[in-house]
Order: structure tokens, then sequence, then C-alpha cells
């Protein structure tokens, strides 16, 4: 299919990975595009494996990316970035938080969680813009932030307007809980100066 | 889930398959609907209840809403059922006489498979029980279509007067799509009449109403021979035509867009005519369908030449990287050139399995089962299936919805010789155990088994959603309903009274004590343990607690309560007086996510968990001494 944009989002359950993916798909709605959005969402609420795929454009078919073929990863957690490498087209771009959410089965000592997961997929040949949004959420005083930051992050890397998709989160919150429309507004704003930042260390 | 306006007719809106069914039940004039919360299908239920006008209800199982559903429409009213795959196993005792009665009003029972098993105990393809018992079956392959079809679903049943089946897979019911709505057509429903000849299913009756059941199938498939739900498109290259229904069908699309196509919409009874036309178009035909060869099947009995299952995969979701390469070695391309073009393959991460939640009362369950020596713990389904895993290694079977009690009562009239002072114990949660636990447990009683049941009472449907239940006092609008008692419960099923107790899972010592003294009771007993999902409204988050680094010693007994909010921030061995090498696990509290139910406090020796407010600014964030400079 020409013309369908693929947007991969992964993380882990309770990170918001599946809001954040329909936060995008109401922007890409809101330009005329044929979307579809879907997750394997059963066990999700149990801090395991979360990816959402989104596909949008004059019409799409399949609802799942097919492997080495996502024009975006958006990855909420580093070594879910790495989990879900392989799904990206070569030419397309990985935006991933640094901040670590090790299991139970790590911290039991069964497995190893990675030393280093993104410079592992930058040696397998990933352009990979990372940085901490998880402190950035922290540091703006809830982790629930996380997602409005990686949305930001995303934001100038779609094909669309910046604008779209910030209109799109804060009206979540008009009319339920305005008073986290600043809070977002600068969540959104931190995530994109931090993506612009490591595009700018990446190219370096 | 207070009743909303709903969007006005002609809205264009973005709708997961579950969605788009609820909408066209309201839309159909739909008047009950029931369902048993069941992944992927409970998002169903779930949103015709934000609808108004329409009856809405958990019932206990899914035979019972199946039931529930029949009765309305056997009242002449509009009625839908919806469940899980594994729901109409449970329901098909139901299922298998209504063919026979049919109904009046319009019923449309959805069935959600869970194909690539996702969040569930087997894949199971449901279009079984259509051919089993004659019935028709509509497979949507998108949002849209999930909501045409619903209501062509509804004519067609009263058309006919018969139960329909809407099948629908976990890539309809959880994928979001635009779709355009209507507006509700109120209908009035005809009220029962009475008809002992037809509503009494005695032999003589069904009997009678068998033919009835053939003369129908034949009826229906010619509609589905001129069906505008089975659609050809045609394709400029011939070499493979593709045969398909559900969702399969939007991955063909993507993967073969040249490919000429026959899309089953309306897919049971299967029209033959149809497909041998379409068949003398094409090279040859590949039977596209999830996930068993049912299709594929008929087709070939009628003598119509097709590929199928001897191709393509015979488990899973057939999506377009794994269609290509199929296709491909079919059409004779080499090895290699398949090979480059294969789909990427994933880097070895750790697994991620899921956990239970911080605070999660059914931690101190399996941290206090793990330590039972000489057990055999029979699991059933929901959150605490998870006990199996690491750490507790606390659970060793796990087959379906109440299977725990018979399984475990099987154990213990099954034991070996060796086995005679093998502690027998069986799990359950309280969702589960009003499904169908019940009988098992009057099984146990009434035939002088002896097994310790546990009945995890956490108020909620937990892996599901924290859906309300029978158990909790309320309905499914969250209004207040009869709540059962489940120790009266029990009792009135027989178990004696000295053998019933309720329990405080977070309680630890209570909770050894009374194990014990009942694994080693040579008759059924029942601990009962009391306190809710932590993802529930009935839940009281307490205050966090936190590591003082300097005490503690490593031990990592606390790891093993399994809560993923302690985390290891340090491991080394160290060798002991006697020689003895021992490992050693420091431990931190992450204080955000802890909501301070204290069951890590019991396990560590050296007292060195203490609540985080009394406690240095660094280990009260539960952050490691670098992270908290870093910031």
């Amino acid at each position: 299919m020409t013309g369908v944009t693929n947007i991969l989002v992964v993380g882990t359950g309770g990170q918001g990975v599946m809001t954040a993916s329909e936060i995008l798909a109401e922007a890409a709605i809101a330009l005329g595009h044929d979307v579809k959005k879907t997750e394997v969402a059963g066990m999700a609420q149990r801090g395991g494996v979360v990816s959402s795929h989104l596909r949008f454009g004059e019409r799409v078919l399949s609802p799942q990316i097919s492997p080495g073929t996502a024009d975006i990863l958006l990855g909420f957690e580093a070594a879910e970035g790495l989990r879900w490498r392989h799904m990206l087209h070569p030419d397309g771009l990985a935006l991933i938080n640094t901040g670590r959410l090790v299991p139970p089965v790590v911290d039991i000592g069964l497995f190893e969680y990675p030393d280093d997961p993104i410079a592992l997929m930058r040696e397998a040949g990933t352009r990979v813009f990372s940085f901490d949004a998880s402190a950035i959420a922290r540091g703006l005083g809830d982790m629930r932030l996380g997602n409005t930051v990686m949305l930001g992050a995303i934001a100038d890397h779609l094909p669309f307007s910046a604008d779209v998709l910030e209109r799109c989160i804060l009206k979540r919150f008009a009319t339920k809980k305005p008073q986290l429309i600043d809070l977002n507004r600068r969540a959104f704003a931190a995530g994109r100066a931090a993506a612009a930042l490591a595009a700018k260390t990446a190219t370096a | 889930m207070a009743a909303l306006m709903p969007a006005p007719a002609n809205s264009r809106l973005l709708m997961s398959g579950n969605e788009a069914v609820a909408r066209a039940v309201w839309e159909a004039g739909g008047r009950v609907a029931a369902a048993y919360p069941g992944t992927p299908a409970t998002e169903m239920l779930e949103t015709i209840a934000t609808y108004p006008d329409v009856y809405s209800e958990w019932s206990v199982n899914e035979k019972v809403s199946l039931e529930v559903a029949l009765g309305a429409a056997m009242a002449g009213a509009r009625a839908f059922c919806a469940m899980k795959h594994v729901g109409m196993n449970v329901a098909s005792d139901a299922l298998m006489t209504m063919t026979l009665t049919g109904v009046s009003g319009g019923l449309v029972i959805a069935i959600a498979d869970d194909v690539g098993l996702s969040s569930s105990q087997n894949e199971q393809d449901s279009r079984y029980w259509g051919r089993f018992a004659h019935l028709p079956i509509f497979e949507p392959a998108d949002s849209q279509e999930a909501r045409d079809f619903t209501l062509a679903a509804f004519e067609l049943s009263e058309r006919f007067q018969v139960p329909v089946i809407l099948r629908l897979t976990t890539r309809v019911c959880h994928v979001k799509a635009l779709v355009t709505v209507g507006d509700r057509r109120e209908r009035a429903g005809s009220g029962f009449t009475k008809d002992t000849a037809r509503w009494v299913m005695v032999p003589g009756n069904a009997g009678r109403r068998l033919p009835m059941v053939f003369e129908r199938e034949a009826k229906l498939r010619a509609e589905t021979e001129i069906s505008a739900f089975n659609v050809f498109e045609d394709g400029g290259d011939r070499r493979v035509g593709f045969l398909t229904s559900g969702p399969a069908y939007m991955h063909v699309r993507e993967a073969f867009p040249d490919a000429p196509v026959l899309k089953l919409g309306f897919s049971y009874p299967v029209p033959f005519e149809k497909v041998r036309e379409f068949a003398s178009r094409c090279e040859r035909v590949v039977v596209v369908e999830e996930v068993e060869p049912l299709i594929e099947t008929e087709v070939r009995a009628e003598g119509i030449a097709v590929l199928g299952k001897n191709v393509l995969p015979r488990m899973g979701e057939l999506v377009p990287h794994v269609l290509r390469p199929a296709i491909a070695r079919l059409l004779g391309e080499s090895d290699t050139e398949i090979e480059k073009s294969a789909a990427p393959a994933p880097m070895p991460v750790f697994p991620r399995p899921p956990t239970m939640c911080v605070a999660c009362p059914h931690l101190g369950v399996y941290y206090a089962l793990a330590q039972l020596r000489n057990a055999a713990i029979s699991g059933d389904i929901g959150c605490y299936t998870l006990g199996f895993g690491q750490p507790w290694n606390a659970l060793d079977t796990c087959i379906s919805m109440g299977a725990s009690m018979g399984v475990a009562h099987g154990w213990d009239k099954g034991r070996a010789e060796s086995e005679r002072e093998k502690k027998i114990v069986a799990v359950i949660g309280d969702s589960t155990f009003l499904h169908m636990g019940m009988q098992g447990l009057l099984d146990i009683v009434y035939n002088r088994g002896n097994v310790t049941v546990l009945i995890l009472d956490n108020r909620a449907v937990g892996m599901t959603g924290g859906q309300n239940n029978p158990g909790n006092g309320r309905g499914l609008h969250d209004e207040p309903a009869p709540r059962v008692d489940f120790a009266t419960l029990v009792k009135a099923l027989g178990v004696r009274e000295e053998r019933v107790h309720v329990v405080d899972p977070y309680e630890l010592p209570t909770l050894f004590k009374v194990l014990r003294q009942e694994t080693k009771v040579a008759e059924p007993s029942v601990i009962i343990t009391n306190q809710p999902c932590v993802l529930g409204q009935d839940y009281q988050p307490r205050k966090a607690y936190a590591v003082i680094e300097e005490k503690c010693t490593g031990c990592g007994n606390c790891v093993d309560v399994g809560c993923p909010a302690i985390h290891v921030t340090r491991r080394d061995t160290v060798t002991k007086a006697n020689g003895r090498e021992v490992a050693r696990s420091f431990v931190r509290i992450e204080s955000q996510a802890c909501t301070g139910c204290g069951l890590c406090l019991t396990p560590c020796a050296p007292e060195a968990i203490v609540p985080a407010e009394t406690c240095a600014p660094g280990c009260a964030r539960g952050m490691p001494k670098q992270a908290v400079v870093a910031e």
C-alpha cells in the first residue's frame, strides 16, 4: 500500500501506550485520513508487553504493521524499543525513552536487562533519537505525563503539524480535568525539545 | 456506566469492532443484552450498557447469558449475547437445542475467537458451532462491517426465526477504525406466545422439528448465494484466487492487491455455486481462513478443488508477512528468493510476562502456597493463574473455568500409594467460583473428597478489567445488587462450619496457620480471602514503604513475595563460616508504586523495611542514589 504511514507505539502495561496511539489516531482522522489502530491488550494491565499498531493514509487494509515496514517506532521503555526494532523500515526512525522498567523476572535473576539497549539498536543499524522521558515526566511531578512527553517527541516527525497533535491531546482534558491542560502542554513541549536535542546529538 | 447521549446518525467515529457491534445492537432496537466478561469480547456488553433503552446484564456465566437472551427472543424482543470462544463451550448445551426451537424476536450471538491466543487458554474456531447447530454465520472483517453485519444479522434472524452467529476475532474486536453510524429504530416486542410443540423440547416435539432445521439450512444457503456480503473482486493476476473470510480478507488484500478474491461475509452455509464459479476463473484457489479449514473442507467435499491448510499455517493469524512467503513457495519461487524478502527477525530480549500488581492480595496467598511442602495445587482462570510463574511456582494446572475443583478432586481420588500424604489444594477466584466452581465444590463435598479450597475473593472480575459480579454487591451499572456471602454459600453446599475460614491475605501469619491446619485435615475445607482488587474502587491505598539500605542484609526473602515494586539493586555471593556459598540480593522499594500493603514486612528479618516517610529522602523515593543525584 503506498501512502500509508505506519507507527508502532510500544511499552509496558500501564504506561499509556494505547492512549498515546489513540490520540495519534484522532489527529490523523482530523486531517481526513483513513485510520486503523490495533493492539494486543488482554493482559496489558499486568505489566506485560504492549504494542499498538497505528496505520493511516488514503485507505488502510490490514490493521497490522508487517515487520520491517514501520515508519516510526515510538518506544516508551528502552528494552521495549530493542524488542520491536525489527518492525522498523530500514529508513525508519526510532524515538526511544531511555527510562527503564525492570520486570520481576530480571529482579529474580532469571534474565538480564541489556546494559545499553539503545546502543544495541544503533549497532544493528537503526536510526535512534533517545532521551529520558521518564525523568522529564518525574520532573514535571507525575509519571503519567510520560505519554504526553512521548507524543511531543513524535510531533515533528509526522506527516502533519505538531499543533494538530497538541490540540488532540489537550482536548482530552478540556471538559474533565482542565487543571491538567497546562501541565500536559508543558510535557508536550518538553518532549518536542528533548527529541530535537536528541536528533542533533544523533546526527552530530 | 450511565447511559450517554448516543452520537447522532451519520457520524463517522473511531470505533473498535466491539464498540461497533454494540452500536448496532442499539440501532437495531435491541431490548436485552447479556454476557459474561472474557477477552476479546468484554467491551461489547460494556459499551451496550452505555446506551439507553437496552436492558443489559453481566450474567453469572455464558450459558446463563445465552439463555437470558434466548428467553427475551422467545418473548419477541430483539436480544443479544456476547462471549469469548471458550464461553460457547459452556453455553453450547443451550445452543444445540435452541436451533430446534428457533426464535421469535431476532437473536444475535457474538462469539469472539482469540486467534493468536493473546489472552486465552486455547485457540478455537467458533464457526464450527454454526456448522454443528446448523446456524448461519456472519464474519465481519472490520468495525464498519461489524456494525453493518450485526444489523443484517438481526433482520435475517427474524426472517428465518433463527439465532444468528456473529463470528469475530481479536483483530475485529480490538481494531479501531472509522464507522458511519445510524439511528435507533424502536421495535415493539410481540410478547411470548404459548406453543408447546415449539418451545417444549421433549423427544417427540424435538423430533418433529428436526426436518425444519435442514429445510432452513437449504434456504439459508440460497441466501448466501445471493448475499451482498459475499463479494467477488476481480484481479489481473489469476495465478491464485483467494477465498477468504473475516479479517484475513484485509491481510489478503494487503499482500496480493492484484489477485481475484471471493470474500465471504455471510460465510455459512457456504455458497457452493458462488465458489464454483470463482474457482473457474482462477488457475487455483487458496482458502485463507482463521483458523480451522472449515470452508475449505466443505468446499472440497462438494468436489471443488482448493488449496488451504496444506500451504498455510494451521494456527495463528494469517497476516501479510505469513501469507506472502507461503504463496511464493506455492508459485515455485526458490527458497533463496523467499528468504531474501523475509521479514526481519526480532533481537533477543528478556521476556516480560504479565505480573500480579503491586500490593495484589493474591501475592500473600501465593507467597504462602509457595512454602507449602508436598502439595499439588490446582488452579483456575483469572489473574491468580499467574501464580504458576516466578517467583511463586505455586500452581500446577489450569484448564477451564471452574476446573480447579473437579481436577483437585480427581487428584485426591486418583492418588498413588506414594502420594498418601500429599496436600491437595484448589485455588479459584470469586467470579470464577460463581461462574462454574460451585458445582465442583459440591461434588467434592458430596463425594467425601479431601481438598483444601482457596476462594480468592477480590470482589471483581479482575483479569478482564474489574467488572462487577454477584460477589461484590454491585450490578453492571454500579447500582447496589444483592451480594453473595461466600462463607454461607459454601456451608450450604455442605462444607462443615469449622472448616470454613475467612482470612485477610495481607495477614501472613494467620494465612500460614490456617493453610497448614486445613491441609492436614482429611475433609473438604474452604479458605476465603477477603481483600479487594487493587485496581478496583474498593481498594484503599496506604502509605508507601521504603528499604533502609544499610539494614538490608540481602537475604532476598522479600523478593519471593513477587511484588513488582520491589527491585534488586545489587547481587553478590558470600561464603559463610561453614564454607557454604550464599547468594545475596539487596533491594529497594519503588515508593511511588508502593501502596503499603505490608506483605514484604513479614519476610524481612532485619526489619529493614519501614514507612517511606520516616526514611531518608533517597530511599523514600525508592530510587538508587545515583539516579536521585542525576535528577
